[in-house]
């Protein structure tokens, strides 16, 4: 599905992030982009994402170039990305509101958009029921990523982008995301890419890992995490294992 | 401001200027009471009404237009670096100008009429908002635009979901802020070249009849005014933006 082919991807300050980069990912995959800061995760995700553009190379998906944000994608942040002057649901509607604004154009719109898509149980989906009405700050960081997750999901996207979603989060909250995460990419069949830089939210998450090292990144080193998606994965000593393993292999770059 | 607090400063006012004018006991210094009385029957019996309406209409034509211009102007420097390194430097060389020095050449170049008076009250409110609009729109997090461009987004959807909006508390600061000076401005603008305005009546009464408690009913009339536009704005503040007033 996600092509990255001999990519290069310069900061305007001159530091080269990738330099014939490439990277595979297939159809309803789940991948964790991991690596310590300043390591072009960020930027990764904004390529994927459609945001940002290498100056060699191209990024494919579906075999077709990205070249403006691509309508079936969704990207979750750290940040949220709420509109503070509008509610939990006008906020969850936002997608669904900018569809209708354009009209399927194919550019900003999928072609084959049909209104209709229901936005109340998304949010009841993600227990935001009761705070449909609230603003964004009158409730919590993790109803605030919650509010952003239905927003994203209400459009059906196929491909899902997180760049470091929970990491503002406390632990319970944390963990209770990523779970919910997790269940959302197996019941919506997705394709999911999770930047993040804790080793544990890897292992969580990624089917597959991706670590990327100091600048540039010029090869792929993938670590194969099938266990990953069982229930109580986390509490295995195959999770306590492959997370020395990734913190080892992180160490062994500095 | 709560309702209570406000006839409480009223009342206090009140107060001080009866002390003053028993104390002074001068022509130029009526009672309030009888300043009180002069007004509303200036009110009933109308010949202060014409100079309401034609201050009032000076102060909110040149509002709309100012907002008309400054919000969108405000709007492209703020999210376009490139203009706004551009004119930055313009803005501010002209905005720290107090604007009342232009008031003369303004009556030269504009002559006589409505125009020049409202020119002069558009320009004090064109840069408040302008500069108050541009900052909003700047200080907008890279992250909101970002994951509203995710959803679909491009400029125009931006402007309309993002940065209109975003812009609409900034107008409102703004006008707050300046409708005072703007009420202020009104009176010096209208003591040039016009028959029509409460700075008119209040000369007029005041320099040529020396009809002082005339002269204080229009000044109560022109507080009255910035008071109403102040209150205005608060409630549309209220209206249009509750989510900045929830806990």
């Amino acid at each position: 599905m996600i092509r990255f082919s001999s990519i290069t991807y310069t900061y305007p300050n001159g530091l080269s992030i990738f330099k014939e980069f490439s990277w595979h990912v297939e159809r309803g995959e789940a991948w964790a982009v991991l690596g310590p800061s300043g390591c072009g995760k960020t930027t990764l995700l904004y390529l994927l994402a459609g945001l940002r553009f290498p100056s060699c190379g191209q990024v494919l998906i579906d075999g077709s170039p990205l070249i403006r944000p691509r309508p079936e994608t969704g990207l979750i942040l750290q940040d949220y990305g709420l509109l503070p002057w509008a509610s939990v649901r006008q906020n969850a509607e936002l997608g669904l509101r900018l569809r209708s604004f354009y009209g399927p154009d194919g550019k900003h719109v999928p072609q084959d958009f049909q209104t209709g898509a229901d936005v109340l149980s998304w949010l009841d989906r993600l227990g935001l029921s009761d705070f449909q009405g609230k603003y964004p700050s009158q409730i919590s960081g993790g109803q605030r990523q919650r509010t952003a997750i239905a927003r994203t999901l209400a459009l059906n996207p196929d491909l899902l982008l997180m760049d470091e979603p929970f990491s503002s989060l406390d632990a319970p909250t944390r963990e209770s995301l990523q779970m919910l995460t997790q269940e959302l990419w197996a019941e919506n069949q997705l394709t999911l890419v999770i930047v993040t830089h804790a080793i544990e939210e890897a292992a969580i998450l990624g089917h597959k890992i991706l670590l990327l090292n100091q600048p540039p990144n010029t090869s792929t080193r993938v670590i194969e995490n099938p266990g990953s998606f069982q229930p109580d994965f986390r509490y295995t000593s195959a999770y306590t294992a492959l997370c020395r393993e990734l913190h080892l292999q992180m160490e062994s770059e500095k | 401001m709560k309702r209570r607090e406000l006839i409480f400063a009223i009342l206090v006012i009140l107060a001080v200027w009866q002390a003053a004018a028993m104390l002074i006991r001068q022509p130029i210094l009526p009672s309030p009471l009888v300043v009180i009385l002069v007004f509303f029957q200036e009110l009933v019996n109308g010949s202060m009404i014409p100079h309401v309406l034609a201050s009032l209409w000076r102060v909110l034509i040149s509002t709309l237009l100012a907002i008309a211009t400054a919000a969108p102007l405000g709007l492209i420097l703020g999210q376009s670096q490139r203009f706004n390194s551009l004119f930055s430097p313009v803005i501010y060389i002209l905005y720290p100008i107090p604007k009342v020095v232009f008031v003369p050449i303004i009556l030269l170049l504009f002559g006589i009429g409505d125009f020049p008076k409202i020119v002069i009250i558009f320009i004090i409110l064109f840069f408040q908002i302008l500069v108050l609009v541009r900052d909003q729109a700047a200080a907008i997090r890279p992250e909101l635009i970002q994951s509203v461009r995710s959803l679909g987004a491009g400029r125009r959807a931006l402007f309309r979901f993002v940065y209109i909006p975003a812009s609409v508390p900034a107008i409102l600061t703004a006008l707050r802020q300046s409708v005072g000076t703007a009420v202020a401005v009104l009176y010096i603008a209208e003591l040039f070249a016009t028959q029509k305005g409460l700075g008119y009546y209040i000369y007029y009464n005041g320099s040529t009849l020396f009809d002082y408690a005339s002269m204080y009913a229009g000044i109560i009339a022109l507080s009255l005014m910035g008071l109403i536009l102040y209150f205005s704005v608060d409630w549309l503040e209220r209206r249009l933006c509750p989510w900045q007033f929830v806990h």
